[in-house]
């Protein structure tokens, strides 16, 4: 029983593995930037979540959209600037930029908020709910709204990309960005909607993450970009629903490290991570690059 | 072919219109002082063998490359710095070397990129349809499956939607076999009943000949030839078209 709860545990928090690395595939697939601060911004929502909720007294769940309009926002504006500007000057500057724009937010962290731990206080009985399978197996509901989210997230990004007109302008642009041009396409413009989606889902999964446990600020690139970069190679770059997979395949191993171990928790998910590195470089989802 | 571009059309100044122009790729001059003017209901090729910087001019003219040296005009304004997109929405549509699909959308789905910043006009992507009867089947397919001619006309197409006032072809043969190349040619006329004007670029100099009511040979860079299909003699387009010199033709 032990063991089916620790991949039913693992399960769930893979939802938000997920949420964390959909927004990171999403940059790198669209315009080939491999985020750095990832995990940074996911703290960064995190914390504004917790400032709008005491500063407006607004009930937690009305911060939620204000979070993500601001960090989407936020997305567009340093997509357009920063990392545009890092962009045409080539692709490995990105990783100095937004290694940069990591440390300044870790920093400015620390500066504004010291370094004790917080959670969103949204009220015990949202965060500590649960119900039971038989003795053993205890399911916090925040667990679930959390799978749930990712899976909405999901749908509604593929929804997106594959029925709306700026998700076609954003893979045509992916696809080719010239030839975007010569149909009239402004690809920083594309880049910018891009980005700032997938800010929206970064502030979603740091709130998320804000909701189940404490943050401070390092947890962005301690844990958080770790997390979801694994995830993203364990699903398969550019897959939506790879990053559910890569999600759930590092929360279960994860789970059950932890299981054989309390101290295997790490491990298990590196193991894993480093195992599909060997036997599936392209991830689970992932095919052959094509020529 | 009849003759559009009669006294009248020629009074109202030229649609596009290129003054030496200069490009380099790097230390490489591609071109060295190009121009040329292509006037409404114009077909207007460009030939010359490979390398011969044909790209590259057709290339500075949609905005992908920069001129060192040089303008571009379009509809009478300098548009020598204008961003390829905003020249795209103005009426500059282009069919780019090697077709340039998006290899991860649908046949259609690549022609509704072409319209998403179309200016009025009468195409459509029915009537892509209806150009190219075979697509309408095959409208969910992805492109990569297909055929280099079917390839090429989803290009045109997916240019076409635009609603262009002037069309760049670049090369519209290049790996496709003659009876493809015939078939595709075969679009020109009602393209052209449309009212698009065409500035082509061709390897390929009889399909230019073909086509074309005004012509211009390059030779690595330079102008070596201009005139109608009419005034021009096979000897000065080979001539023209190798570089061979030997006074001859003048």
């Amino acid at each position: 029983m032990a063991w089916v709860n620790a991949v039913i545990q693992g399960i769930l928090t893979g939802g938000l593995y997920a949420l964390f690395a959909c927004g990171l595939s999403l940059l790198f697939g669209v315009m080939k930037v491999v985020n750095l601060a990832h995990g940074d911004l996911a703290t960064v929502a995190g914390y504004v979540g917790v400032g709008v909720v005491a500063a407006f007294h607004l009930p937690f769940l009305w911060s939620v959209p204000v979070v993500v309009l601001a960090m989407a926002v936020l997305g567009y504006v340093l997509q357009r600037s920063v990392i545009q500007a890092a962009l045409s000057r080539g692709e490995l500057t990105t990783l100095i930029v937004t290694f940069g724009l990591s440390i300044v937010i870790e920093n400015g962290l620390l500066q504004f908020f010291t370094s004790d731990s917080r959670g969103l206080a949204v009220g015990d009985s949202f965060t500590t709910a649960s119900f039971s399978i038989g003795s053993q197996i205890t399911i916090a509901w925040l667990d679930v709204y959390i799978f749930i989210l990712a899976v909405v997230v999901l749908l509604a990004l593929q929804y997106f990309l594959s029925g709306s007109k700026y998700g076609r302008l954003i893979r045509a642009v992916a696809d080719d960005r010239e030839a975007a041009q010569l149909s009239g396409a402004n690809y920083r413009h594309v880049f910018g909607i891009a980005a700032a989606i997938a800010f929206g889902t970064v502030a979603l999964a740091g709130m998320s993450y804000g909701l189940t446990t404490t943050i401070d600020p390092t947890t962005g690139t301690d844990t958080i970009l770790l997390f979801a970069f694994a995830a993203v190679v364990i699903g398969g770059l550019g897959s939506l629903w790879g990053t559910l997979l890569g999600g759930i395949v590092l929360g279960v191993a994860q789970q059950i490290g932890a299981q054989i171990n309390i101290g295997y928790e790490q491990l298990g998910g590196y193991v894993i991570f480093l195992l599909v590195l060997v036997v599936w470089p392209q991830g689970l989802t992932g095919r052959r690059a094509q020529s | 072919m009849s003759e559009p571009n009669g006294p009248g059309l020629r009074a109202a100044g030229p649609l596009l219109e290129v003054r030496d122009l200069v490009v380099h790729h790097g230390q490489l001059k591609a071109l060295s002082g190009i121009s040329l003017a292509v006037y409404p209901g114009e077909v207007y090729a460009i030939i010359g063998a490979n390398g011969a910087g044909k790209s590259t001019l057709l290339r500075t003219i949609a905005g992908l490359h920069q001129p060192t040296e040089g303008t571009v005009s379009y509809e009478g304004r300098d548009i020598t710095r204008v961003r390829p997109d905003k020249r795209a929405t103005a009426g500059i549509g282009m069919v780019p070397e090697g077709r340039r699909l998006f290899p991860s959308l649908s046949l259609e789905e690549n022609l509704k990129v072409g319209a998403t910043y179309a200016r009025k006009g009468p195409w459509t992507i029915e009537r892509v349809f209806d150009l190219f009867p075979w697509m309408k089947e095959r409208r969910g397919q992805k492109t990569a499956q297909m055929s280099g001619g079917e390839q090429q006309s989803v290009a045109i197409g997916r240019a076409l939607v635009a609603n262009p006032r002037v069309l760049l072809l670049d090369e519209l043969s290049l790996g496709l076999a003659p009876v493809i190349v015939q078939r595709i040619y075969a679009m020109l006329p009602q393209v052209l009943e449309s009212g698009v004007t065409v500035l082509l670029v061709e390897q390929d100099v009889s399909q230019a000949l073909r086509v074309a009511t005004r012509l211009q040979c390059m030779l690595e860079g330079r102008t070596t030839l201009e005139g109608t299909p009419a005034e021009v003699t096979r000897d000065q387009v080979e001539a023209a078209y190798f570089g061979v010199t030997d006074g001859s033709n003048h």
